[in-house]
């Protein structure tokens, strides 16, 4: 199992001062597959992602994503691995800058990569999920929430990872949206073979969208 | 409860901002002590109608039709809010207990001991811990979950016949949002209120709801029954809600769902406003716009109504 897994979390410990938020937390992640932590809030599932992530480094643990353990990296030597692991957060007005329009949100990750991505590209991207390009002129508050959602979505995938973590990505959205933006992250799985860790607090949803659930309480896996 | 009066009936309320209707002719009533849920998408009007119930209209806004008796006045006292966000509706500066003992002497003669031991009592009722302690805390020192039984503590003691609640628990994660929900409709309850509650959570209406309004475009679509509306739509709009919801899919990857967005206001399509997501849409849905009747318990507001499928979320599976 832990050669074909894309990520491969052992005994994960995250702190916080006095407070264990992460707890020796293990799981793996295959390719193509969603794997859902569900649990109340607090119980340690936002710092997992972070964690995987490497956006806040583990006390103790490994994380091996592609074969490669990640604890151990510096910085800079993280810096090719990010684009392969990407992050969709919960409140999609509040991860995109109300001042850049949607074409540069999108071109960002790739700019800080040091490209220069074409028109063509965002046009492309923006297509993959579901958005007109003529979405590319327009700012953030001229789109609803699913559209910005789906922003994220399209900003995540220009950099072609091989790992979404999302992190209640439906949440704040209509469930006529939500079932549209999840069918979306559906249908890029099956053609991108995307692995995704899943992160979301609603049962019925997990259900539906996951492979795999892994319930968390306390900073633990409680079963999964 | 069938005859009972109205608490409050609205007639073709309308409410427009630069000319432009948000809320486009809208009738219904609030009845004694019952829990009448309001849903839809974001945009449908739902919050905009909560709040003309208590004229609360927007600045810039005019409105026409009538809602009577008009509790405007009476805010606090016969009619309260819970609004979506607890911490704009408690001030900072001042201690709860502070703050519900001023609600109470802002109607009532009562002295200011007698007002302070209500303000208490009420945190104890909503299940407040410790609430003579808690009574001297500033709601910064409040959980999210506390806060918001704090407002709804506000919102009842003065047992008003209406409490209006405009998406009482979205800022709250779902552990607390059951019981907060609990708190609200037990509380209502208690005081003898009929609970309006503004909610995009058909989880919500089938836990608390007696009826059931569902808002499209700023139009009445389907009224009725919760339990019967949920179980068995029939306006399609209400269908398609439905079947987007993830426990009524069926176990497929891809789930059913209502294609395309509510029509921004001032770009309505000619006829029914929901025709171009409508799969039954065909003829006069496209020409005007259906007004609502009433079919049996149900009002519907929908052309085709009679040719829906049973079950009606079968209508967008793919």
């Amino acid at each position: 199992m832990s050669d074909a897994a894309l990520l491969d979390v052992r005994d994960l410990v995250v702190r916080y001062g006095d407070t264990t938020a992460v707890d020796h937390v293990s799981f793996t992640l295959a390719p193509g597959e969603t794997l859902a932590l569900n649990g109340p809030s607090g119980c340690g599932k936002s710092s997992t992602a972070l964690a995987v992530l490497q956006l806040r480094r583990p006390d103790s643990g490994e994380v091996r994503f592609e074969g490669r353990e990640l604890t151990t990296l510096t910085e800079s030597e993280l810096r090719p691995v990010r684009p392969r692991m990407q992050p969709v957060f919960q409140d999609p007005y509040g991860s995109l800058s109300p001042r850049h329009r949607i074409r540069d949100a999108v071109a960002e990750p790739l700019r800080i990569q040091g490209q220069r991505p074409t028109r063509t590209q965002i046009a492309e991207l923006l297509d993959r999920v579901g958005l007109d390009p003529s979405y590319g002129d327009r700012r953030p508050h001229e789109l609803s929430g699913g559209q910005c959602q789906r922003v994220g979505i399209a900003r995540a995938l220009a950099s072609e990872p091989r790992l979404l973590v999302l992190d209640e990505p439906v949440s704040s959205l209509d469930p006529s949206v939500r079932a549209g933006v999840l069918n979306l992250l559906a249908d890029l799985q099956d053609d991108l073979g995307l692995g995704y860790l899943f992160i979301c607090h609603d049962r019925a949803v997990v259900r539906h969208f996951a492979h795999r659930v892994i319930e968390m309480r306390d900073g633990r896996i409680s079963s999964g | 409860m069938p005859s009972a009066d109205p608490l409050l009936t609205v007639r073709n309320l309308r409410i427009a901002f630069d000319g432009i209707e948000t809320i486009r002719g809208l009738s219904f009533d609030v009845r004694p002590r019952e829990v009448l849920a309001i849903v839809g998408e974001s945009g449908a009007g739902k919050s905009l109608t909560a709040r003309a119930l208590l004229g609360m209209v927007p600045r810039g806004a005019t409105r026409s039709g009538t809602i009577e008796p008009d509790l405007a006045a009476q805010r606090g006292r016969r009619i309260s809010l819970v609004p979506q966000d607890a911490l704009s509706a408690l001030s900072p500066v001042h201690r709860v207990g502070d703050q519900l003992a001023a609600a109470v002497r802002s109607v009532a003669r009562v002295p200011r001991r007698e007002a302070r031991r209500r303000a208490v009592a009420a945190l104890d009722r909503v299940g407040i811990p410790d609430a003579e302690r808690r009574a001297r805390a500033y709601p910064h020192e409040y959980s999210g979950g506390m806060r918001q039984r704090a407002v709804i503590a506000m919102a009842t003691i003065n047992e008003p016949d209406i409490v209006v609640a405009d998406e009482p628990t979205t800022a709250l994660d779902e552990e607390h949002r059951d019981q907060v929900l609990r708190v609200l409709a037990e509380r209502s309850e208690a005081v003898g209120a009929a609970l309006v509650l503004v909610t995009h959570d058909m989880e919500v209406v089938r836990a608390h709801a007696d009826r059931v309004l569902v808002m499209y475009a700023g139009r009445l679509t389907e009224l009725g029954p919760a339990d019967e509306v949920l179980t068995r739509p029939r306006a399609p709009y209400t269908a398609g809600l439905l079947a987007s919801l993830p426990e009524h899919a069926p176990r497929a990857r891809r789930l059913p769902f209502l294609p395309g967005t509510p029509p921004a206001p001032g770009t309505l399509p000619p006829g029914c406003a929901f025709a171009p997501r409508c799969p039954l849409a065909a003829g006069p849905c496209h020409e005007t716009e259906p007004e609502p009747q009433q079919v049996e318990e149900r009002t519907l507001a929908c052309h085709h109504w009679p040719e829906l499928p049973h079950p009606a979320t079968e209508l967008f599976h793919e």
